[in-house]
């Protein structure tokens, strides 16, 4: 009897050990001072495209060693550890990359992270488009976070060849002009499936119903589960009820793949050529091409969105207190999000710039994709991106968005019918909220 | 020779009386100082977190937040209340009652099997053992393929055979049946070697006896083998528990994509420690809340541990060789 919580406490005991040794071998990324190189490690998430930028910018600072983690991980895997390296004091890296999503919460608690307008930011302001510049401020306008990187201008990106396979168009243009609104991609959707290509139309109802929501709030009251004075209106916004009903005939039809987006499922979809159209923000071809690989080569187009516009995502990059290496820290970030090394970013891996020098810059207007069939990706997710309407985000956008988006996923998956899914979406989501 | 005798240094020297004090001190003192490290290290990594994770789940904690507001037991009472926590409590008990079950009744089997006489026995032995070496993710991954619902193997021979394919994540049932089979897969070997060893200690006379007595070799197994190998089993049963409560890694990993925290769309294979994570860290960051969980779980972990113990304790003492064994 007595064997027991001896080998317990025994247990806890090496587990004790082991959890002190391998903090002790991972403390702190580029904390080495003195008179050496100063390194400096840059926290990202997905594909920000800054690896031939690294490059110049040691190139031009020989004092300046860069080091980057994170590059592919999911923002659900990215977001938590960042949180709790804040809330540990250490850990962070000299740069990090925040999603919109995200800013909201940080904001809430500016302490993290060092005053850009402290540093010279205030003449950069210029460099930015309005709203972007806004989203990095805290509400009392006092601090600045984080300075832009990207804004997620949407289009629709699609397989030519299973288009084709469908006896559908091909060409961008006309691609675009089989949507002019969702109810028309529904109607394409359905004759996609009769055409039983083997593959599914899009590849999740989650992502198409965030594009939806985004464009719809975009374009109505400017904000989609919180209202700007920070009250949760999931159940009386009629943008989310509007995307709710337009995703729910997209489900009906029986146009998704049903692949949960970022799960490993929908990365072998990617693969296996299993959908023909995606919901696709900027950012997205840069995740698209990586999931896909080259043998998808050329094989992806990209044409308009239904509706009207729309942004989704889109990040920031910050500096945190912890940092040891502030001042070169600063510079980094000013260079990364200068039009110089947006349009590096943009040329590298898709992220849509967010100063209007750069959406400007001939480098931009006239950027084609050679993976997307050498799509004008400038003109398409350029155009309108200096009008595109931001949507507010409040406190626990991130957790209510998680309860209403699990909610389209049940009725997806049939395990919900629209009705009870919908009860689940406002209920789960006001739990969220209150937690 | 009285010089020599004289020169000759005394054998003992005459302790001086300090040094006796000293001496005793030292046996009665040292063995607590041989033990002090583990005790620290426990104090600092153990005690403390303990503490410390109770002194939080009593204030709204938010984890990047300036402020923590003092607020009671009120976590508690919210707990209690949430239906997502119960849920995840069912889960739990659920994935453990159906891993742990097979488990031992498969590695008994397969302990039985290595007592005899096999050839390469140590590395039959050794073999057993290397899927608990194996790294728990490597193997959540790989079962996560295996039991994906488009892509996955067991779906794919399903469909060879003409079945419907299974939602492996999104099935409640099905989902616990998946994770169960990759505890299994890691801690069966783990548990077979422990009741190989107990069998071992079994005297080979009582065998023989039954032999000449005409018990064939199921009946030895039921007669004799399991009913000494009672505590041994039992404390199989204990490990298994405990680690069974705190199941994380398999249900985690085996769920990918957004939010994966929530172990499915309905949280069909959330666990209790995923539940904790998903309140303390990303989407909620409500440090109180999450600690509230932890140490709900803590309770429990020593409920079921206490009435383990009480089993073991009445088992425990009949289960030693009796003297005359009525066939």
């Amino acid at each position: 009897m007595a064997v027991f919580p001896r080998r317990r406490l025994a247990a806890v005991a090496l587990a004790a050990t082991t959890a002190l040794l391998v903090t002790a071998g991972c403390g702190g990324g580029g904390d080495e001072g003195g008179d050496g190189p100063v390194t400096l490690t840059v926290d990202v998430f997905g594909q920000f495209g800054y690896e031939q930028l690294y490059r110049e910018y040691m190139d031009a600072n020989p004092g300046v060693k860069i080091v980057e983690r994170g590059t592919g991980t999911n923002l659900d895997e990215y977001s938590p550890k960042l949180t709790q390296w804040l809330a540990a004091g250490r850990g962070a890296g000299d740069v990090v990359a925040i999603e919109e999503g995200l800013m909201v919460e940080y904001k809430a608690n500016p302490g993290n992270f060092v005053n850009l307008l402290d540093h010279g930011a205030t003449d950069l302001k210029g460099n930015f488009l309005e709203w972007k510049w806004n989203a990095g401020l805290t509400a009392d306008g006092k601090q600045l976070i984080g300075l832009g990187t990207d804004v997620g201008g949407i289009a629709i990106c699609y397989r030519k060849d299973l288009f084709a396979k469908a006896g559908l168009p091909t060409e961008r243009d006309e691609v675009s002009k089989l949507w002019p609104t969702w109810p028309d991609y529904i109607a394409t959707g359905e004759r996609f499936v009769a055409a039983k290509t083997g593959a599914s139309f899009l590849d999740a109802a989650t992502n198409t119903f965030n594009t939806i929501l985004l464009q719809a709030a975009g374009n109505t009251t400017g904000y989609s589960y919180y209202d700007t004075s920070d009250s949760l209106v999931v159940d009386s916004n009629p943008s989310v009820r509007q995307a709710w009903d337009t995703t729910m005939d997209i489900i009906d039809s029986g146009l998704s793949g049903k692949y949960g987006s970022w799960s490993e499922e929908w990365v072998s979809a990617f693969k296996q050529s299993k959908f023909a159209t995606i919901a696709c923000p900027a950012w997205m071809t840069g995740v698209i091409e990586a999931n896909a690989g080259t043998a998808a080569q050329g094989k992806w187009d990209i044409a308009r969105v239904p509706g009207n516009g729309g942004n989704w995502g889109g990040s920031h990059l910050a500096v945190p207190k912890q940092s040891k290496h502030q001042a070169e820290a600063i510079e980094l970030v000013k260079f990364l999000t200068s039009a110089k090394g947006q349009i590096g970013a943009f040329k590298a891996k898709g992220p849509l710039p967010s100063s209007p020098q750069a959406l400007d810059d001939p480098a931009i207007t006239g950027a084609t994709n050679a993976y997307f069939s050498g799509a004008p990706v400038g003109a398409i997710f350029g155009t309108g991106a200096k009008s595109l309407k931001p949507v507010y985000m409040g406190p626990k956008n991130q957790a209510v968005r998680t309860e209403v988006e699990n909610a389209v996923r049940t009725v997806e998956l049939g395990q919900r019918s629209p009705a009870q899914g919908w009860t689940d979406a406002v209920t789960n989501a006001k739990k969220a909220a209150a937690k | 020779m009285t010089v020599q005798l004289d020169a000759r240094p005394p054998v003992v020297p005459a302790p001086p009386r300090s040094s006796g004090r000293l001496s005793r001190l030292d046996t009665r003192l040292s063995p607590y100082l041989y033990i002090a490290p583990f005790f620290l290290l426990f104090a600092v990594f153990g005690v403390y977190p303990l503490a410390y994770t109770f002194w939080v789940s009593l204030h709204d904690w938010d984890l990047l937040g300036a402020d923590h507001p003092f607020v009671g037991a009120e976590n508690y009472t919210r707990l209690l209340a949430d239906p997502d926590f119960w849920h995840a409590l069912v889960n739990t008990l659920g994935i453990f009652v159906i891993s742990t079950v097979p488990q031992l009744l498969a590695a008994l089997w397969l302990a039985n099997l290595l007592n005899r006489g096999l050839r390469a026995r140590t590395g039959w032995r050794m073999a057993v053992l290397v899927p608990n070496v194996t790294s728990t993710a490597a193997v959540a991954i790989v079962f996560g393929v295996i039991f994906g619902r488009e892509f996955g193997m067991i779906n794919w021979l399903l469909d060879l055979v003409g079945l419907d394919a299974i939602g492996w994540k999104s099935n409640r049932f099905a989902s616990w049946v998946a994770i169960s089979a990759m505890v299994d897969w890691r801690w069966t070997g783990y548990n077979a070697l422990i009741l190989l060893a107990a069998m071992q200690a079994i005297p080979r006379d009582l065998y023989e006896s039954a032999s000449i007595d005409g018990a064939n070799r199921a009946r030895q197994f039921w007669s004799i083998t399991v009913p000494l190998l009672k505590p041994t089993i039992i404390f199989c049963a204990i490990i298994a528990t405990i680690g069974g409560l705190q199941l994380f890694t398999e249900p985690r990993l085996f769920h990918s994509g957004t939010n994966p925290i929530r172990g499915g769309p309905m949280r069909e294979s959330q666990t209790l420690t995923m539940y904790m994570f998903e309140n303390a860290f990303a989407p909620h960051y409500n440090f109180g809340y999450g600690s509230a969980v932890a140490w709900l779980l803590f309770a429990l972990i020593a409920i079921v541990a206490a009435v383990n113990v009480l089993i073991l304790r009445r088992l425990g003492g009949g289960a030693g060789p009796r003297k005359e064994t009525t066939p």
